[in-house]
């Protein structure tokens, strides 16, 4: 038998549930209507009262929002609450210079821990447990997420944040850590130092791993759960619909993700037309917040492909299952769980003085980290024929990428036309690895 | 009394460097001198050649990134001490020397380096007062 955070809204039965996402849908019309004028503009233009909606059908009559819309109202503009009652801002990866802004009020810090100690349970943990949560502590919701919802649950949580991993380890072995939270990836790179470390995972006292903020696949799982000795669990969430605990795998069925309905209405998409695809099959995750108070977002283009399926699962929650992300509708590249538009680099790299951009983006996996690499094509603006010069820029590149995007990379200046172009739109991205 | 160097940047992949000597050769480009500096990711060739127009031109119609620099050549007495003498007087008025090579020619009882620095005229300036010979653009790519 499964364990619960909050067993009745858990297992509320699908009639009750879509009755209560069609109030709670509804009252969140009513109040970005009132005070979101991006939402008042485009409903009106919609031709779209929010009384009007009288099912959760009528939801597919509502637009879109997206990314650019949240990036043409920074840093506040689609924020519904006074921000004398925002307690908490984080930030995401814009698709340019600018990050993308959400604020959080009292209630909505309140929901999230709710709702992250609920992923936490679905994943097995509980009271007593001891949570190393090695998601980035900042801006990045990751860390925070995880560290308030741990709390909620009574767990004991470590702080531990990204970094430093022959720490990590040791205060894993010492702390007797029992779930693990951060990166796929992460959590391999852990296996291998732990390796030359001469600690082996199967004296620690590690059982769960809560594993997401970039994709992975079965075969990673299973990698993981060998070399580290744990059940590793699928977790999806991302800032601008809150953060970690969106939707959880859960411990029992392991197969899929329950995405928490009661706050959050899913809908799959053909990512080009917009038209609503059928149960199962295969698009972008939109996602309509229907509880959240300081940045509440309808129909958010995720850019997530997945597919949904309302099947009954053995854990007897009756939430929506999304299937593991296989990829993006968009450029985005996720790399050691950073948020990486290849635009972003493109705005850096035209500010850097004389260098066009005329780039290519490789990235790699290699002893299980993400590896970036920028090619910049060296052209007579910025060619010199001082190697120290072209050392600097170099430098002076990876330097502005690693501050601006929180990524570390490797730049590489090549010969002028040596990188492929393709029908006046240049190939940007070799993503070279294999998950 | 300055000498134009052509510079092109080649990356460090095999037969880049052959690709440039081929360009120049069928061009009927004459290379009179040449330094290679290379990092593990690329390189950059600096060359004095016969017609560096054509060498410019030709290397540019071929894709390379090419640029012309202001050397100065001089003459360096070829005995033991020679360079130093040289850098001496340099260092005496706080002369940078980004970089130097040797020229392939003798001239007379002297070698030639070609120097590049970071104050190009004062170098100039200051080795002609110390009766340092240096070599015109001219005598240097007939040579």
């Amino acid at each position: 038998m499964a364990s619960y955070f909050n067993e009745e809204f858990e297992t509320l039965p699908r009639p009750a549930l879509e009755a209560l996402q069609l109030k709670r849908l509804r009252d969140v019309l009513e109040r970005v209507y009132a005070a979101v004028p991006f939402y008042r503009g485009a409903l009106d233009k919609a031709g779209i009262k929010p009384a009007d909606i009288a099912s959760l059908q009528d939801l597919q009559r509502l637009p879109f929002t997206t990314k650019q819309d949240m990036r043409d109202s920074y840093p506040y503009g689609l924020f519904a609450a006074p921000m004398e009652e925002i307690v908490r801002i984080h930030a995401s990866s814009g698709t340019t210079g600018k990050p993308t802004v959400v604020g959080y009020t009292k209630k909505d810090i309140d929901t999230w821990a709710d709702l992250m100690a609920r992923t936490l349970v679905t994943a097995g943990a509980h009271k007593g447990d001891i949570i190393h949560n090695a998601y980035g502590y900042g801006l990045f919701t990751g860390g925070l997420g995880v560290h308030n919802g741990a709390e909620r649950l009574g767990a004991s949580v470590i702080p531990i944040s990204g970094g430093n991993t022959v720490r990590q380890l040791m205060i894993m072995q010492d702390f007797g850590s029992t779930v693990l939270t951060c990166t796929p990836s992460y959590s391999l790179f852990m296996a291998e130092e732990a390796k030359a470390a001469g600690i082996e995972f199967k004296n620690l006292k590690l059982r769960i791993g809560i594993f997401g903020a970039e994709p992975w696949s079965d075969a990673m799982r299973q990698e993981i759960e060998q070399q580290l000795n744990l059940t590793a669990l699928d977790i999806y969430g991302l800032s601008e619909i809150m953060g970690p605990g969106v939707a959880m795998e859960c411990f029992e069925g392991k197969n899929g993700l329950h995405i928490w309905e009661d706050h959050f209405i899913p809908e799959i998409i053909n990512p080009d037309t917009g038209e609503i695809l059928k149960e199962g099959e295969r698009g972008e995750l939109v996602i309509t917040t229907i509880t959240k108070q300081g940045i509440p977002l309808i129909r958010y283009r995720t850019r997530d492909i997945t597919s949904l399926t309302y099947e009954k699962c053995i854990c007897g929650r009756t939430h929506a299952r999304i299937a593991r992300m296989s990829g993006r509708s968009d450029d985005m590249l996720i790399i050691r769980g950073v948020n990486v538009f290849p635009s972003q680099i493109e705005s850096i790299l035209v500010r850097i003085e004389g260098v066009e951009p005329h780039y290519l983006l490789i990235v790699d996996r290699k002893e299980n980290l993400d590896t970036l690499e920028v090619q910049v094509e060296v052209d007579e603006r910025i060619f010199s024929d001082e190697i120290k010069v072209l050392q600097l820029l170099a430098r002076r590149i990876e330097k502005e990428i690693k501050d601006m995007l929180g990524v570390t990379c490797t730049v590489k200046l090549v010969e002028p036309k040596t990188i492929q172009r393709s029908e006046g739109k240049s190939k940007r991205v070799i993503d070279n690895r294999k998950l | 009394m300055k000498v134009e160097q052509i510079s092109i940047f080649i990356e460090n992949k095999s037969g880049r460097l052959a690709e440039v000597a081929a360009v120049l050769g069928e061009a009927g480009v004459n290379i009179r001198a040449l330094s290679l500096a290379d990092t593990s990711d690329f390189g950059i060739l600096r060359l004095i050649v016969n017609d560096r127009n054509l060498a410019m031109e030709t290397l540019k119609n071929k894709g390379f990134t090419v640029s012309k620099t202001e050397v100065v050549a001089v003459e360096v007495p070829d005995q033991p001490g020679g360079l130093s003498s040289i850098l001496q007087v340099l260092d005496n008025e706080s002369i940078n020397v980004e970089y130097m090579y040797a020229f392939v020619e003798r001239c007379g009882d002297n070698a030639v380096i070609i120097f590049r620095f970071d104050e190009t005229e004062k170098a100039i300036a200051v080795l002609g007062a110390k009766g340092f010979n240096m070599l015109q653009g001219e005598r240097l790519y007939g040579m």
